[in-house]
């Protein structure tokens, strides 16, 4: 990182910081989706970005890590700090049963795998009324408290999702900046070179995609912890479909890509309200031609400005 | 007993159509190493496009087929090819799958905002009714689905194996660079492909719109269970995606009938698991050399 790239983080992580206060009660609402939503992003870009797999289920693991904090909330009173590490150990073990067949055989299989896994989830989330409340969903879930300080008031728990996506963050960018993560730029980079100095190939992704599916859990409990009720509808495969693209479009394989792609998906449909189903008409049609002339994502535009700055 | 054998009869015409949808599907990574993931919603675009010739226009139902071939070969067939595949092919198979999944975002939600978010009734190309064979009845229409399905199928697989063009289209799908050196023309080899997929999409689209309904939404499940089955069968074998289909459609109807009609849609994931731990390459499929 450069020292200007610190600088802009650093502004940008205290305006983001400053900024709640001013805003109405549907924005820091928002601002809190966005950090939640950003758990999962930064989890499937790990998958996608660094492994190079495609996972078209990451809103079937938002939608266990969810439903796991609901239930065990609601029906047996679990605390938020209890639920949090279950949901995340969870998904990673999903993930990992999920993984190994689809990844033993020829890597886009994955594709295809967590694409009916996402089905397959949802169905047991809407028909398994006993268990997650079929379409009803699960209501009157409890937002957590730290230290004795109720996290109710909706500035107070966007602070708390807040620190909690900046510090996933880090241990994301940690696990990256390690010999195990330098492993990742190797296989996505060239796999036959990489697997021939001694990097095993299939553990490396199938633990990218499990440690995926875990950040995406740790999202659904913060989710479930936001919005306070959730049903199956939140979790279908168009939300992964969106996701997975939301990634590629901010700029894989770039740390702060998903954020890009996030307010994308996220921030910039409540502006563009007008164009209501046209937005995700136009937002599909818009990652085709990204492919074409952009294929790096929007990040990839500032490199280009800059490739052409050096250049003169 | 009965029973049993009606539910087989109609799990074997809807797997038939799955078939087609699959068939397309594996046509497309054999000749050009195509993944689209938006084969889903080139079924239900015909769909709509016959609704528009037979509401708009008046036309018949067998008029308006033939003219969504044309339009379908058109839009979904060369103009898929040139506008999105050919650009991003020689990067790769994953750019050509992220785009594809764009693009079956991009045709549900166009067709949802701009012609309709609700499910639209579609008329049947067959009569209604049921057929006696015994103690057995079938309805017309999955008699008719299998007809019209087999006898695509079997014009297929005499036009692949029987002529000039589909013999030169199958060296293109087995080595393209020998095919090359034979003075094949790769390109409209490829493109011809393209087309087949698109009319196969259509022939589906007038099979399974009767029962599914036109509805923006409706090519997710038909998409997921042609893949499922292309891969069941065997990715590289045009018979796999035939045998899958089939598979996948009569397990569905049995799943719905003596287990859970809730996880009918689940049958096609459970059986690909199966299948690819323990014959990954695919039922009747050859396993792939890694070309490096």
């Amino acid at each position: 990182m450069s020292k200007n790239q610190k600088i802009a983080l650093v502004v940008g992580l205290v305006a983001v910081a400053v900024l709640p206060p001013f805003l109405k009660s549907y924005g820091i609402y928002l601002m809190t989706l966005m950090c939640v939503y950003l758990m999962a992003a930064f989890g499937l870009n790990l998958i996608v970005g660094y492994a190079g797999q495609m996972s078209i289920g990451q809103a079937a693991f938002y939608g266990i890590g969810a439903y796991i904090a609901a239930i065990l909330m609601t029906r047996f009173g679990v605390s938020f700090w209890v639920v949090l590490p279950i949901a995340a150990v969870a998904c990673f073990v999903i993930g990992l049963a999920l993984g190994f067949p689809a990844l033993r055989v020829q890597h886009h299989y994955l594709a295809f795998a967590t694409l009916g896994f996402n089905v397959l989830a949802y169905l047991v989330m809407r028909n398994e009324e006993k268990l997650t409340g079929g379409t009803f969903g699960i209501a009157n879930i409890p937002r957590p408290s730290l230290f004795g300080y109720s996290l109710d008031g909706s500035l107070a728990f966007f602070y708390f999702a807040y620190v909690s996506v900046i510090l996933l963050a880090l241990v994301l960018w940690w696990i990256l900046r390690s010999p195990w993560g330098r492993a990742f730029a190797a296989l996505r980079d060239n796999p036959i070179r990489a697997e021939s100095t001694g990097v095993n190939i299939t553990a490396y992704t199938l633990l990218a995609f499990a440690i995926g599916a875990a950040c995406a859990g740790i999202g659904g409990v913060y989710l479930t912890a936001l919005v306070n009720f959730i049903e199956p509808g939140q979790f279908n495969l168009s939300v992964s479909l969106t996701m997975l693209l939301a990634v590629i479009v901010g700029g894989s394989g770039r740390f702060f890509g998903p954020l890009v792609g996030s307010v994308i998906v996220i921030l910039l449909p409540e502006w563009l309200r007008f164009l209501k189903d046209w937005y995700l008409a136009m937002f599909g049609f818009a990652v085709v031609v990204m492919l074409i002339y952009l294929p790096g994502g929007l990040i990839s535009i500032g490199d280009r400005f800059a490739a052409r700055g050096a250049a003169k | 007993m009965s029973e049993l054998i009606q539910l087989i009869v109609s799990g074997t015409a809807t797997g038939a159509i799955y078939a087609l949808a699959a068939l397309g599907f594996t046509l497309l990574w054999q000749a050009s190493g195509t993944i689209n993931f938006a084969q889903g919603e080139f079924v239900m675009i015909p769909a709509f496009i016959m609704l528009f010739f037979i509401g708009t226009a008046g036309a018949p139902l067998w008029l308006a087929f033939l003219l969504t071939c044309l339009v379908a070969m058109l839009l979904l067939g060369y103009t898929f090819k040139w506008a999105i595949v050919d650009p991003l092919i020689k990067h790769g198979v994953i750019p050509l799958v992220i785009a594809t999944l764009g693009l079956s975002i991009g045709l549900k939600q166009v067709v949802k905002a701009g012609v309709t978010a609700q499910a639209e009734p579609f008329p049947s190309p067959f009569p209604d009714g049921l057929f006696s064979l015994g103690v057995i009845k079938v309805s017309y229409s999955d008699v008719g689905t299998l007809i019209l399905a087999g006898l695509i199928v079997v014009g297929l697989q005499v036009f692949l194996n029987r002529t000039v063009t589909g013999r030169a289209m199958q060296a293109v799908a087995q080595n393209t660079d020998a095919a090359k050196v034979l003075g094949i023309n790769v390109t409209r080899m490829v493109l011809y492909t393209f087309l087949i997929n698109a009319v196969l999409a259509a022939v589906a689209a007038l099979l399974v719109t009767p029962t599914y309904l036109a509805k923006f939404d409706m090519g997710e499940s038909i998409g997921l269970k042609a893949f499922y089955a292309a891969i069941i069968g065997g990715f590289n074998q045009t018979r796999g995606a035939l045998l899958g289909g089939v598979l996948v459609g009569v397990l569905e109807n049995l799943m719905g009938a003596y287990v859970s009609p809730a996880y009918k849609e689940g049958v096609a994931l459970l059986l690909f698991m199966v299948v690819i731990i323990f014959k990954p390459e695919g039922l009747l499929g050859k396993t792939e050399e890694r070309k490096v």
